[in-house]
């Protein structure tokens, strides 16, 4: 999924008639000054970082004159927050609080679902899931129907909501669903929804993810990478995500999963998997025999042999890595002489460069002795340590991520010997 | 007996003359199925794989009569509006093997679907086979490797992995048993079929006479499966492994998600539901073969 920082999600808020504080982004403590100054009121500055519990963790710090938002942003901007480093604040006019509301959207597969859930509670302002459930109202929105504005102010009234503000939180909420259906989103959240002691509702946090599939359909977001990540996009992913968005046939899937620093203490090994399934199952086997992977990588849906070669030639290009592991746990229905013709060429490459580096392949399904012959001729004269296996092991996970274990053993001995 | 599909199941393949429609839609005519129409707009009149080519679904309807299924090989940013065509034209079956499509148009098309009392398979299934008579999508994908893989027998196979679904039945082969129906679910985040709706049709079916399922974490599929044999909407016996036991946390999930999903999802959760409610948990793929034939005493 696509992120977004706080202040990136205020401004489509904005531009989707959602009210929101008046501020604006501070990349140094001098800039943050400027806006305060502008602003003309006492101010909060907000760490812009994919973090929650933001506040706690001390990225949120309010300000009285322009001269304290200069010292906060000081403060908060160079952080390290939960191992992020803050690089932007949001300096924006302090609120006079009278209650918090929680309103989100989720996407719910469950079979009596299927589709987007509305989710809103009186006790905003806190983690959501804290919230007992009695507190929540929620709403499965029936996409052929479509919302309706009665919905989300029944959805607000029967949580207590009256007056001034229940019109006010109604058409935020209202509003909000069809942000999360125009903009293509899979999370949208405020938290907190704030009416002010004047009965003014704003939305004073946003959270927001857009579909990685659907970001065809919006150039204007300039997303540059289409995949859902656990941290910031490293080199190797920005990378991996080329292949993809240049070539729609078959799936190329990279994710780097350790550091190069985890990688440099031992024992990782670069890692292929063909489909998902056959993925899950090598990376089960190779963790029951204490091997980690240092990326998760996946090419499956018939991607061409470009696809694959340059999907391995990336695996391997990892530094530290002590083995590269082809996961191909399943009678695949794609031809897979398209994976033969790309492991070779990759591996012709990059072996030379790597002595005794330990390779374990196994490759079953449709063409299968066709592949198994490209792949056994094509690696023959390179006298590495390469073992390369077939149907005969399609679900012997475990003997085959021994093998894998038995080799990098011995590599990791010659390495510490020479 | 089968479900879904048989030889007599008359086909429409929507963009027939692409990469993949005009590859795929070769093997599933060569290997028996009632392959009756092909549909790509501007191509009307064309013939590919001695299949007719119409520019609409309702064109093809037209001339042939009622079309009983469809499948997609339509690019996942034209997936919906081809779902909706193939529903609007009376097509009561639909199986789409496309995936990388916004989840927005996914909801929309599975939602038509439901409300039209339309079946859909996916979207980002494989394709279904029912061996021996007839097979829809890329599932066997050709005809020497499909007959490799599958042969007709007593066990309806549902998996969630695509690769699965045809590595499942080849292990059931080599341990001399045979398919009813085998199928891939999908891999969008919503789908038409869910697992206990599929486990309902193999209830009623007389041929199927126990079901192995490739399952995965994430999702509820697999709960409402335990569910379903918990309320003895299936009673046949069900062998089931999930993959990913060791999957890193998070990967897939939202925080907010786990709210309605009450903290289903994980695979401990998944087999402990499956276990109670009176399924077979296994703990690789290579036991599903030998503890099916075990149980229905083949």
């Amino acid at each position: 999924m696509a992120k977004f920082l706080e202040y990136q999600g205020k401004e489509y808020f904005r531009q989707n008639g959602i009210p929101t504080p008046e501020g604006a982004v501070a990349n140094t403590p001098a800039e943050a000054k400027a806006i305060a100054q502008k602003l003309g009121k006492p101010v909060v500055v907000k760490a812009q970082v994919q973090v929650g519990g933001r506040g706690k963790a001390g990225g949120v710090k309010l300000a009285n004159t322009p001269e304290e938002a200069e010292k906060v942003a000081g403060e908060i901007l160079g952080m390290n927050l939960k191992g992020l480093l803050v690089k932007q604040v949001l300096v924006e006019e302090q609120l006079k609080i009278a209650q918090e509301f929680y309103a989100g959207i989720i996407i719910n597969s469950a079979q009596d679902v299927r589709g987007p859930v509305l989710m809103f509670s009186p006790d905003g302002g806190m983690d959501i899931e804290s919230v007992p459930a009695d507190r929540i109202a929620t709403l499965n929105v029936d996409v052929i129907k479509g919302l309706k504005p009665y919905d989300t102010l029944d959805m607000a009234a029967s949580m207590g909501v009256s007056g001034n503000v229940l019109r006010g939180v109604g058409d935020i909420v209202f509003k909000l669903f069809h942000m999360f259906q125009k903009m293509d989103c899979r999370i949208l959240e405020i938290n907190p929804l704030v009416a002010t002691e004047d009965n003014k509702v704003l939305a004073a946090d946003c959270r927001m993810a857009v579909d990685d599939q659907a970001l065809f359909r919006h150039p204007e977001l300039g997303i540059k990478i289409g995949r859902e990540f656990l941290k910031e996009p490293t080199d190797i992913d920005l990378m991996g995500w080329t292949f993809e968005a240049s070539d729609f046939r078959g799936t190329s899937y990279i994710a780097e999963m350790a550091s190069p620093a985890e990688v440099a203490e031992g024992g990782y090994v670069g890692y292929h998997g063909i489909g998902g399934g056959a993925a899950m199952l090598g990376m089960d086997a190779l963790n029951k025999v204490e091997l980690k992977v240092a990326d998760y990588a996946d090419t499956s849906g018939n991607p061409t042999a470009s696809k694959v070669y340059r999907t391995t030639k990336l695996i391997l290009s990892q530094p530290g890595i002590e083995g590269y592991f082809l996961s191909g746990f399943m009678m695949a229905n794609q031809e897979q002489w398209h994976h033969a013709h790309g492991l070779v060429k990759a591996l012709r490459e990059e072996l030379p460069s790597k002595p005794g580096f330990p390779v374990v392949l196994l490759l079953c399904g449709n063409k299968e002795k066709e592949s198994q012959k490209i792949l056994k001729e094509g690696l023959a004269d390179m006298n590495a340590r390469v073992e390369i296996y077939d149907r005969e092991h399609v679900y012997d996970a475990s003997f085959i991520a021994g093998r894998m274990k038995t080799l990098v053993d011995e590599y990791r001995k010659e390495k510490s010997a020479a | 007996m089968s479900i879904l599909l048989d030889e007599n199941t008359t086909v429409v393949v929507q963009g027939l003359t692409g990469r993949e429609g005009s590859l795929r839609s070769e093997f599933m005519k060569s290997y028996g199925t009632n392959v009756v129409a092909g549909v790509t707009p501007g191509r009307g009149g064309a013939e590919v794989n001695g299949i007719p080519v119409f520019d609409t679904v309702k064109a093809a309807v037209r001339k042939v009569g009622k079309i009983d299924a469809a499948v997609t090989f339509i690019p996942g940013p034209a997936l919906k509006d081809a779902v909706y065509e193939a529903v609007d034209a009376g097509v009561k079956f639909i199986v789409s093997p496309v995936e990388r499509i916004p989840v927005n148009d996914v909801i929309a098309m599975v939602n038509y679907a439901i409300k039209n009392g339309v079946k859909l398979l996916g979207p980002g299934s494989l394709g279904l086979i029912t061996p021996g008579k007839a097979a829809i999508g890329w599932l066997g994908g050709s005809v020497d490797w499909a007959r490799t893989l599958f042969q007709p027998g007593p066990v309806g196979v549902i998996s969630r992995s695509g690769g699965q679904s045809g590595t499942v039945p080849w292990a059931l082969k080599v341990a001399g048993l045979g398919i009813s129906t085998a199928m891939h679910i999908g891999t969008e985040p919503v789908l038409g079929l869910s697992m206990a709706d599929v486990l309902k049709l193999y209830e009623k079916d007389e041929q199927t006479k126990a079901v192995a399922v490739f399952g995965e974490i994430g999702g509820t599929l697999e709960e409402e499966a335990a569910e379903a044999v918990a309320k003895g909407e299936f009673t046949k016996p069900l062998v089931v492994f999930i993959a990913g036991a060791w999957a890193p946390e998070g990967m897939r999930f939202s925080h907010a998600s786990s709210i309605v999903e009450k903290g289903r999802g994980t695979a401990r959760g998944k087999m402990k539901a499956l276990t109670e409610a009176g399924a077979y948990v296994v703990d690789s793929p290579e036991q599903i073969a030998p503890k099916i034939k075990e149980l229905i005493g083949a």
